[in-house]
């Protein structure tokens, strides 16, 4: 469990960024992108430390999916680094960070709707040099849908297809899960199998970044929070601390509170 | 959940030939298979030579026919100019043919033109991949390249247009172009058997491939592009090394389509003809190889038969006929005729079986 990070200092200098000193495993430096005159992300020094759970909230337009995407490279920075596991991510392709060890699940759902769950699940997995077989068995049992493996994915439920995702994700093994509102439009039930789902993930040792608009899901999983707010980091702590921070509570729980 | 394969060699062929991604993975198939392979092999026993010959014809249209299966059908890169690779084969087959007219120069012309076609292909295909050009783009991009070398080779009858002794011809074409060779001399019969077995090997190679975890790979790419870029996949690269292969199995048509006539012109790159596949193969079912082939045999097979004309319907007519019959399998069928046939089938299977559909097993998916 890391300290409390004071808003005050986070501009430290970039030792994480080797991956050495620190737990971090991801770390941005001064992460900034502008788009024309608007800068969405600015000037960011953020971290998610190894097998932690740490969830980015903050109100609409606060540039929570525009430092995903910069973390993922969909996006490039305009200014700053993103490092990995020692890795200086700022540079490459899409595709090649996904093989430092991150793995992403993006807002909506994208299952490979034809194809049935199973084959969903080989496309990621016959990437790794995991045993086919055991693991796909074994994430279709994790994610639930083992009794629809030869279902075609576009077949299935909102949640279950979530949940495919998700299971998706996790077949490349990944240090690192990227999960962009994992539990939009999920009814309860639904979201509680999620939070269940990632809290194993989290007991087998699996970093999690979790951007969430849902506070009460925030509340289930997450240890560490982090807020963003016009583009910036507004504060980071643990959730207790963050829900009863009065300056979050105006510019964010405010408006659900 | 996992099938055990404890048979011997058949079994060990039969899990790579099988898998989700092709049709065909049941024993009947494969008698049905080789039954049909056996009848092909005994037409040219059966038929007059002038039949066999305009079949081995449609057996060097279908690599076309397969190429576009693959890279639009499996891949979801709907190329309009495949017939410029094949063409291009064709015209660099008579070009190292004429010039070194020896048994030795027209097998190295066979390889020579399959060579240069696929490179085409590959040149090609790393600007619009790399380059970011995708989709319709790409059908656009590959047509006006055919459209190009239509019309420069069109202007090409002067006798400056040479390559050695090589002329290009314009309109009128190449002629001279030396029969298949490799080692030996392939005519009539022979050019027949050895056009019949390429395509068998390469069907059989192709499905090999698709079901292979490259082919897993070409269906994630068509069904979600981004989705499989976040699996670590280079979609551009992927693209690029289906669009060659499909570029390769055109530029081998174009071989043999050059050594059948003696002769290639540049109507190769029309658009006519560059429709044709597209047509075969929207015809045949994308999804199926054997429907694509299927579907170019029966389809030239008819285009032949009205090239003399049928009664009152002239041989202008045959393009139309051929155009209706597009129109009603994309209204009817818009799978194409060899999937919906399969569906049919397994329909059927499950309605004698009283099974579900979705208790189906797909043991073999998981190889």
């Amino acid at each position: 469990m890391s300290t409390p990070q004071d808003i005050n200092a986070r501009q430290k200098p970039a030792v994480a960024a080797t991956g050495s000193g620190t737990s971090a495993i991801l770390a941005t430096r001064q992460l900034t992108k502008n788009f024309g005159g608007l800068t969405a992300v600015d000037d960011v020094d953020f971290e998610v430390n190894e097998g932690e759970i740490r969830c980015l909230i903050g109100p609409n337009g606060a540039g929570k999916s525009t430092l995903l995407n910069l973390i993922t490279g969909q996006l490039s920075a305009s200014e700053g680094e993103v490092y990995f596991d020692g890795t200086d991510l700022t540079d490459l392709d899409p595709h090649e960070r996904i093989d430092t060890g991150l793995s992403v699940k993006f807002q909506s759902p994208h299952v490979y709707e034809n194809l049935s769950v199973r084959r969903n699940l080989q496309v990621p997995l016959q990437r790794t040099d995991r045993d086919v077989d055991r693991v796909l068995a074994e994430t279709l049992d994790r994610i639930s849908l083992a009794e629809q493996a030869d279902t075609p994915a576009g077949d299935l439920s909102h949640g279950q297809q979530q949940r495919l995702e998700i299971g998706m994700a996790i077949t490349l093994d990944p240090k690192l899960m990227l999960l962009d509102e994992p539990v939009a439009g999920m009814s309860v039930d639904e979201t509680a199998d999620v939070a269940a789902l990632i809290r194993s993930l989290h007991d087998d040792g699996m970093a999690f970044l979790v951007v969430e608009h849902d506070m009460e899901f925030v509340r289930e999983i997450s240890e560490q929070v982090t807020v963003l707010n016009q583009g910036a980091v507004f504060r980071q702590g643990p959730i207790e601390e963050i829900e009863t921070d009065e300056a979050v509570r105006r510019i964010y729980l405010g408006a659900e509170a | 959940m996992s099938s055990e394969n404890t048979g011997g060699i058949v079994d060990r062929v039969r899990g790579r030939l099988e898998g989700p991604n092709t049709l065909g993975n049941s024993s009947t198939f494969w008698i049905g298979f080789v039954v049909a392979v056996a009848a092909l092999a005994a037409y040219p026993q059966v038929t007059d030579p002038y039949t066999a010959l305009q079949t081995s014809r449609y057996f060097a249209l279908a690599f076309l026919a397969i190429s576009l299966c693959f890279v639009w059908g499996y891949c979801g890169v709907l190329s309009f100019g495949q017939v410029a690779f094949f063409g291009i084969a064709a015209y660099t087959f008579g070009t190292i043919g004429i010039n070194f007219a020896s048994t030795a120069g027209a097998t190295a012309a066979l390889f020579g033109a399959v060579t240069v076609g696929t490179l085409a292909a590959a040149i090609l295909g790393y600007f619009m991949f790399y380059g970011g050009v995708r989709d319709v783009y790409v059908t656009i991009m590959t047509l006006v390249v055919a459209l190009v070398l239509n019309t420069f080779m069109g202007q090409t009858a002067g006798s400056e247009w040479a390559i050695g002794t090589a002329r290009l011809g314009g309109f009128n074409g190449m002629t001279n172009i030396p029969n298949l060779t490799f080692g030996i001399v392939f005519q009539t019969v022979g050019f027949y058997y050895a056009v019949l077995f390429a395509l068998v090997a390469t069907y059989l190679g192709l499905r090999v491939l698709l079901n292979s975890a490259f082919g897993m790979t070409m269906v994630a790419v068509r069904e979600d592009e981004e989705r499989t870029a976040t699996f670590g996949y280079n979609v551009a690269f992927v693209k690029l090394v289906v669009f060659t292969i499909g570029g390769g199995l055109a530029a081998l048509g174009g071989v043999f389509y050059a050594s059948w006539g003696n002769y290639v012109d540049p109507s190769v790159f029309s658009i006519a003809f560059a429709a044709l596949p597209v047509v075969w193969v929207s015809i045949g079912g994308r999804e199926s190889l054997l429907g694509a082939i299927g579907a170019t045999l029966l389809i030239e097979r008819m285009r032949t038969g009205l090239s003399s004309g049928i009664g009152p319907i002239g041989p202008e007519w045959a393009l139309v006929i051929v155009g209706g019959l597009l129109l009603g399998v994309i209204l009817f069928m818009p799978a194409g005729i060899a999937p919906t046939l399969n569906d049919l089938k397994d329909g059927l299977l499950e309605r004698r079986s009283g099974r579900s559909p979705s208790s189906t097993p797909t043991e073999e998916s998981v190889e």
